[in-house]
């Protein structure tokens, strides 16, 4: 696809003055996985003291980079990294950024709450020290300096988990900043960098200022920082440049001073997307099938929420992390205590706050999870176990289960589902991804459903695959179900529904139907529904 | 039916740890000679077993009162390990199987023999006691979300305390005689019947794993609770089912014990925990490699007693018995891993 967007520039004193090279240059870092290309020939350079934002969509190869970096995934050959201006070998092994003054702050911030704020500060100290004796009056003296440092206040002795969620953060922040002085051996590898991977997802707008203050005190010290977002409000506030990614590859670097928001949202969504991969000629009925009202939950995720569904229609449904759209399928099946609400499907009502699966599946409802691992299939069971495992009643005829039998129709269904090698025998854990989310489909769709509810339906699967998901999910709908896809790619929304419903701190902000459900207006209505860019605005863009 | 050609059907190339199946769709099954070995390598161990005695001990050990008591008094601990087969297969330890066969065993002595309730009755009561004390141990396992290991531990504790009470820390006898007949007494084929009773409480227990929906439930709730819980599976009331399914099965286990001698001991059976899980998970090595099985674990039962009474009769002393059986645990749990490697699985 032709790459419209604005050519990298150089960052500010890049490449002319040698006297000061960057803290971080890498080159041409690719890396493919199972075919697709997660990351094609991607340029990252980040300053000396400079806070530098990595944008793009779920998918666009940010969590890759980030990834080589702290060495969890090899890059393909021909990568360069330099730090300070002096090359490393790629692939960096797990573990040895710390070598080079490097640090990670991930979104879950690896905590552990039981202990004290000391016990955690002293965490990566206490993890590598060999055979030293741990005085702890001078460690806290040492700690108390540490936070009045970086201004910070917090109880050394609290435990962290009664800490809310924006001191959480800056503990994390505050411990990786120290881990950049004490790794790293003198000046060799410059004043550090600290990698801050989505930290701000559950902060407040108060919270969001002290973060913000504490990168500055960071920075101020010398130490450099890369700051992954979605919120494009953060990212102009906080950081100087942004290297903007999309589907693998840098789709613009800019000043944060000389952009706008509108500027980011057309790099971060470029401006066409590939064709649709196949016609849908379904036509979703007018007769109202799903209602939903007033979801919400005890812990605050999700604050009441109101929708229909009509026969045979496909809805999406997304936002940003922690708007809480994720967690709508597993409310409305049961799956987790502590919610409120109400849920009719075809004239018949359920009480939310009553739910199990088990009534779920009653009430004629089928879930399609996102970790397929852990909530879809067991892994060390066969496929035919995987499959007959909400069936088996039907199997248990004269005292016994009909073996057999079971063997029989699940090599059908596999067979109706497309499942390869259609074989029931094989472990379920010996198929390919793809394969899997099949046999997951065929799980639950072997008998007729009147709500799908599905959850990032396609993730870790392959291309082929995905189609030929697509088409079992319309073809349920042709029969009469109604759909509902929580999903945080937009592009499979744009195939896949009839309409998308946008959430935002727990509620519905933005239903988009028709000609809007476009993989690019989704991403602009997800992200303006925290940011509020203006309607007329993005409607030129 | 013809048989459609398949061009994508190659897959993985088989790795000889999957069981495979013939070509579709007959769904014949064809065993390679690796999987048969593996299914059915204890049973070969234990013929090595017999015939390494044999010639060394051929007069004792070859004699068919030898056999009479290896296969005549093994039948508590065999009805012990399928007791333990169901939390096993439901993912959760029960420490406490030995204290509800120890306390089952004295409820009736003391029932029957101090207080002259029938026989019949005793049982039932045994049993009922045995059925409440799983209740008690699943629900702390379930509903206030504790490890069953230490529940267990805890319980099973306690258990050998209340049997001490009970018994005013002394030997039980004068168990009515029909139960010592009905278990030893009485012999069929040469052998006591108990050992009958052993072999039917296998076949109940394979039956309910291989061919009832609750056995399959059992299993999905071993493997994935989560997976199991949004099919549907009631996995609280399937763990607290297990476990109250174990203490009764251990209950009868109990009511086998006390009618070997028709008295009840304030700590003997105590022993026998450690040989349950070793036949347990080495029985899970065998006829249906990697899950705990009934057939296995019976033929792992006798498969240890052979080894042990083996060497006894060598003249080996007392002190082999333990470490035949925490050997046989040690190395069964270690075959078991090796079998399972490459289907742990992958959470994040």
């Amino acid at each position: 696809m032709p790459d419209t967007a604005a050519p990298p520039v150089p960052g500010p004193g890049g490449g002319s003055d040698s006297s000061r090279s960057p803290q971080l240059e890498a080159r041409h870092l690719s890396k493919s996985f199972g075919g697709a290309k997660a990351l094609d020939d991607v340029d990252l350079r980040v300053e000396k003291g400079e806070v530098h934002s990595l944008l793009g969509e779920n998918g666009s190869g940010k969590s890759t980079l980030i990834k080589i970096l702290a060495g969890f995934h090899a890059p393909e050959p021909g990568g360069e990294l330099s730090i300070n201006g002096r090359p490393v070998q790629l692939p960096l092994k797990p573990g040895e950024f710390r070598g080079f003054r490097m640090s990670f702050v991930h979104q879950h911030l690896a905590l552990m709450p039981t202990l004290t704020v000391l016990e955690n500060l002293l965490l990566p100290k206490l993890s590598t020290a060999r055979g030293m004796r741990l005085s702890w009056g001078a460690e806290r003296r040492r700690a108390r300096q540490t936070l009045a440092d970086f201004e910070v206040d917090l109880d050394l002795n609290a435990q962290v988990g009664s800490l809310s969620q924006i001191e959480r953060a800056l503990l994390a922040i505050v411990r990786a900043a120290t881990e950049l002085d004490e790794g790293g051996d003198g000046e060799e590898w410059g004043a550090g960098l600290l990698i801050l991977d989505e930290p701000t997802v559950f902060l407040s707008e108060e919270g969001l200022q002290r973060l913000f203050r504490l990168v500055e005190t960071v920075v101020a010290r010398g130490a450099s920082v890369i700051f992954v977002s979605h919120d494009l409000d953060e990212v102009l506030a906080v950081s100087d440049r942004a290297t903007i990614l999309r589907d693998g590859k840098v789709a613009g670097v800019v000043n944060s001073k000389e952009t706008s928001k509108l500027r980011l949202v057309e790099l971060i969504v470029g401006h066409e997307l590939e064709a649709a991969m196949a016609s849908d000629n379904r036509a979703p009925t007018a007769e109202r099938m799903v209602e939903v009202g007033g979801l919400r939950t005890d812990n605050g995720v999700t604050d009441g929420v109101d929708f229909s569904l009509h026969r045979g229609e496909i809805v999406g449904i997304t936002g940003l992390v922690g708007s809480g759209f994720d967690e709508i399928p597993y409310l409305l099946y049961g799956a987790w205590p502590g919610t409120e609400g109400t849920l009719s499907i075809d004239d018949q009502d359920w009480q939310l706050a009553d739910m199990t699966p088990a009534k779920g599946l009653e009430a004629g409802m089928a879930l399609i999870p996102a970790n397929r691992q852990r909530d879809g299939s067991i892994a060390s069971l066969s496929v035919a176990d995987n499959v007959t495992m909400q069936v088996l009643g039907d199997y248990f005829r004269g005292l016994r289960l009909r073996s057999g039998e079971m063997s029989r129709q699940a090599a059908q269904t596999l067979r109706d589902f497309d499942v390869r090698p259609p074989r029931p025998d094989l472990r379920y854990s010996s198929l390919s991804g793809g394969n899997q989310q099949k046999v997951v489909l065929a799980k639950w769709l072997q008998q007729p459903r009147k709500l799908l509810l599905l959850h990032e339906p396609t993730q870790g699967v392959d291309v082929g695959a995905r189609a030929q998901i697509f088409e079992l999910i319309r073809a349920e709908a042709k029969g009469g179900t109604a759909a509902l896809c929580a999903s945080s790619d937009h592009e499979q929304l744009e195939l896949l529904c009839d309409r998308v419903l946008i959430l935002a701190h727990g509620r519905v902000v933005k239903e988009l139907v028709g000609d809007e459900v476009k993989a690019r207006r989704i991403t602009q209505e997800s992200l303006s529904a925290v940011s509020g860019i203006g309607e007329k605005e993005e409607d030129r863009g | 039916m013809t048989t459609q050609s398949q061009p994508t059907e190659a897959g993985k190339p088989p790795t000889g740890m999957l069981p495979k199946l013939g070509d579709e769709p007959g769904w014949r099954e064809r065993l390679s000679f690796a999987d048969l070995a593996e299914r059915y390598a204890l049973l070969v161990a234990w013929g090595i077993v017999i015939a390494v005695f044999g010639v060394l001990e051929p007069d004792t050990f070859l004699s068919s009162a030898n056999f009479t008591s290896i296969f005549g008094s093994q039948t508590a601990l065999v009805i012990l390990t399928l007791a333990l087969l169901i939390p096993l297969t439901a993912g959760d330890y029960d420490l406490s199987v030995a204290g509800v066969l120890g306390l089952s065993a004295m409820t009736i002595a003391v029932l029957n023999a101090q207080h002259g309730v029938p026989l019949g009755l005793s049982i039932a009561i045994a049993i009922g006691v045995g059925a409440l004390i799983g209740l008690i141990n699943g629900i702390l396992i379930v509903g206030l979300k504790i490890e069953s290991l230490i529940v267990t531990l805890g319980t099973g504790t306690i258990l050998q305390g209340v049997v001490l009470w009970l018994s005013d820390s002394e030997t039980v006898s004068g168990v009515s005689s029909k139960l010592v007949n009905a278990v030893i007494g009485v012999r069929f084929l040469g052998l006591p019947l108990e050992f009958y009773y052993g072999l039917a409480v296998a076949l109940v227990v394979w039956y309910v794993f291989d061919h009832t929906p609750v056995g399959r439930r059992l299993l999905f709730t071993g493997r994935g609770k989560s997976v199991a819980r949004l099919s549907g599976v009631a996995v609280g009331r399937v763990r607290i089912g297990a476990m109250v399914g174990s203490a009764v099965t251990a209950s009868i286990a109990g009511v086998i014990y006390v009618g070997t001698s028709g008295s009840a001991d304030t700590s003997s059976w105590s022993a026998l925990l450690l040989p349950a899980f070793a036949a347990a998970f080495l029985g899970s090595t065998a006829i249906k490699p990697g899950r705990f099985n009934a057939w296995g674990s019976f033929i792992a039962v006798y498969f240890l007693v052979t080894g042990i009474t083996g060497l006894q009769l060598l003249g080996v002393q007392a002190f082999v018995q333990q470490l035949f059986y925490g050997g046989a645990l040690v190395a069964a749990v270690a075959l078991r891993q090796i079998l399972r490697r490459g289907e742990i699985e992958e959470e994040e």
